[in-house]
């Protein structure tokens, strides 16, 4: 394996686009926060507030799906992914970046009492509400500050473990009995995160974080909803960052087959999001009971519409007639085009959770949410590039990589 | 129903397969078909075979079922029987998809495992020679069909040379048969070319 570049040298062009992307979004931020965020005006306020909300739970979420990948992939003894399982990592290592943004706002958010946000937050409506009181065991700000701290902190803690036991992996080759120990030792940690990840992703955070602005809706099918949402767009940043690498000559043992296999989780996991929305959609639809449709009368038939359908074209229509056939899901331009729209897809998916709640009338689509975006993705590509260029690119000495090598689907 | 010559050798190890499909395709022989215990990945493309057009067909299939349901329902709940159920539209688009969906999947499942049937000639009762009976066991066996211009002592020494462990002529049928085994098992016993 002489010809492997293990080391990564981040290329000028991606520093300085990660800067530029960042400088758009500091100016975006800046002048946001003094004409919205310092605004009298309550609707500007929830706007940028809302706007910093949804884009960094989008990109906690998003970058935790990589661990999500790496720990499901551990524990099913998967080897296919090994061959690119750096790449995973290394997007796993903003979890604590973006968490802590998302804390930060969160933080703000419930400490300053915003009830245009969070209407539980109002202590007086609470207490004349008896829907909201019957809920307040679980939607008040001292539950919402400790689940929250703890679920980042997890996430960030549980993933760094895995990172750690991936390191072992470089330092020499394994006989039977250590790779063994190695397996059964990853496959503990990888445990750990995904009890944790079921206990927040798939249940209660999608509910306090973005549920809870609906203070009276509610749908079981949300966390799930949001869970396949992350993760779909999770899979396609990680196929988009296996395509930058093969395409400035690193990650030599990945190839079509792996992408392949990427392919097929965007594809398949776009198919499980229409799913879960449907079955969401569907079942309001028929029961057509007042407090449930509430959530889509103004999505379906208000300012939110185009939004609304957009978001079903984009992250069910594209990728089902797109991605279907095999050759598209081995072409590395047509996956690398996929991965940025269900990327977008979701992200407007998220941008309609949140402000189709909060600015019922009328959408605010515009400079600033698109230059929030451009900061998080900025320092995303930034500090991705930044993690890959700190470790080996290939976990070496790791007892599933020969089978990863010679992968075939 | 035509007997046919057919050369067979057989392989113990893929390793030794995947080399010797190769020299025998370089020689200018037409392999008919390699039967394995499992599936061979890299083996279809070793021997040249074009991809499968399975999918297309499920694919058609599929697009069958929806129509179907689309055009069914759509029918009877506008045009055949209106009903008012719980005050929806009669063309309730979401209500439909469910079984839209349903159909899609069941014309698309029973098509294709129909014509992937048709295509392998398997149904019951339905039978077909065996070159090898460990075929099914632990050897991998290359069938090679003969036509005028073959020399098969030739093709048995390349086979040979190429890591054959066992090598054998037959004059077997080439496609099925209805029935039992009878037939193969004749052959089996009496073969009638010895090496």
């Amino acid at each position: 394996m002489a010809s492997i570049k293990e080391q990564f040298e981040i290329p000028g062009s991606l520093k300085t686009w990660s800067y530029a992307l960042i400088g758009i979004g500091g100016a975006a931020l800046l002048y946001g926060m003094f004409t919205k965020g310092f605004s009298s005006d309550e609707h500007e306020q929830v706007h940028f507030w809302g706007t910093l909300m949804y884009n960094s739970i989008f990109w906690t979420l998003v970058t935790n799906a990589a661990m999500f990948f790496l720990c499901f992939s551990t524990m099913a003894m998967a080897a296919w992914m090994q061959s690119f399982r750096r790449i995973a990592e290394a997007i796993s290592t903003l979890v604590p970046i973006f968490g802590g943004i998302t804390l930060l706002v969160l933080f703000y958010v419930v400490l300053s009492h915003n009830h245009h946000i969070y209407h539980w937050l109002d202590a007086e409506a609470v207490a004349k509400d008896p829907i909201l009181k019957g809920k307040s065991g679980f939607l008040n700000p001292t539950f919402f500050i400790i689940w929250t701290t703890l679920t980042i902190s997890l996430w960030s803690y549980f993933g760094y473990r895995m990172r750690q036991i991936s390191l072992e992996a470089d330092i020499a080759p394994m006989d039977a009995d250590t790779a063994h120990k190695f397996n059964v030792r990853s496959m503990v940690r990888s445990g750990f995160f995904l009890v944790w990840f079921g206990l927040t992703v798939a249940s209660t955070v999608p509910w306090l974080w973005l549920m809870s602005i609906d203070a009276h809706w509610y749908s079981t099918m949300y966390s799930w909803y949001t869970f396949a949402s992350s993760f779909v767009a999770g899979m396609a940043l990680i196929a988009l960052w296996l395509i930058y690498m093969k395409n400035k000559g690193y990650m030599e043992l990945s190839n079509s087959e792996h992408l392949h296999d990427v392919g097929k989780f965007m594809f398949a996991f776009s198919i499980f999001w229409t799913y879960l929305w449907f079955s969401q959609y569907m079942l309001i639809w028929y029961a057509n009971i007042p407090e449930e449709t509430v959530y889509f009368k103004h999505r379906v038939q208000g300012a939110y519409k185009p939004i609304f359908f957009l978001n079903l074209f984009i992250n069910f229509l594209c990728p089902l007639i797109i991605l279907m056939k095999r050759s598209a899901k081995r072409n590395f331009t047509l996956m690398a085009f996929m991965a940025v729209l269900i990327l977008f897809g979701h992200w407007i998916d998220f941008y309609q959770m949140v402000m189709g709640s909060l600015m019922k009338e009328h959408v605010s689509l515009g400079w600033f949410d698109f230059g929030i975006l451009s900061f998080f993705v900025g320092l995303m590509i930034l500090m991705v590039a930044r993690s890959m260029a700190s470790k080996p690119l290939i976990a070496k000495y790791h007892p599933f990589l020969k089978e990863s090598i010679i992968h075939q689907v | 129903m035509a007997q046919k010559k057919f050369v067979v050798g057989c392989f113990d190890e893929e390793k030794v397969l995947f080399p010797a499909v190769k020299q025998v395709r370089a020689a200018g022989y037409k392999i008919k078909d390699v039967y394995t215990p499992f599936a061979v990945h890299g083996l279809d493309h070793a021997l040249g075979m074009r991809e499968t057009s399975l999918h297309t067909a499920g694919f058609i299939y599929g697009i069958t079922g929806t129509a179907t349901a689309v055009s069914a329902i759509s029918w009877i709940f506008t045009k055949d029987w209106p009903l008012n159920i719980g005050g929806k539209p009669h063309f309730a688009l979401p209500a439909w998809i469910p079984i839209i969906f349903e159909l899609t999947v069941l014309f698309a499942a029973v098509g294709m495992v129909m014509t992937f049937c048709w295509l392998c000639q398997l149904a019951p009762g339905v039978k077909k020679h065996h070159f090898h009976k460990r075929a099914t066991d632990d050897l991998f066996v290359m069938v090679i069909e003969c036509t005028e211009k073959t020399n098969a002592e030739d093709l048995v020494a390349l086979l040979k040379s190429n890591g054959a462990v066992e090598t054998d002529i037959q004059i077997a049928e080439e496609g099925w048969w209805f029935g039992t085994y009878d037939k193969n098992d004749d052959l089996y016993n009496n073969k009638q070319v010895a090496l």
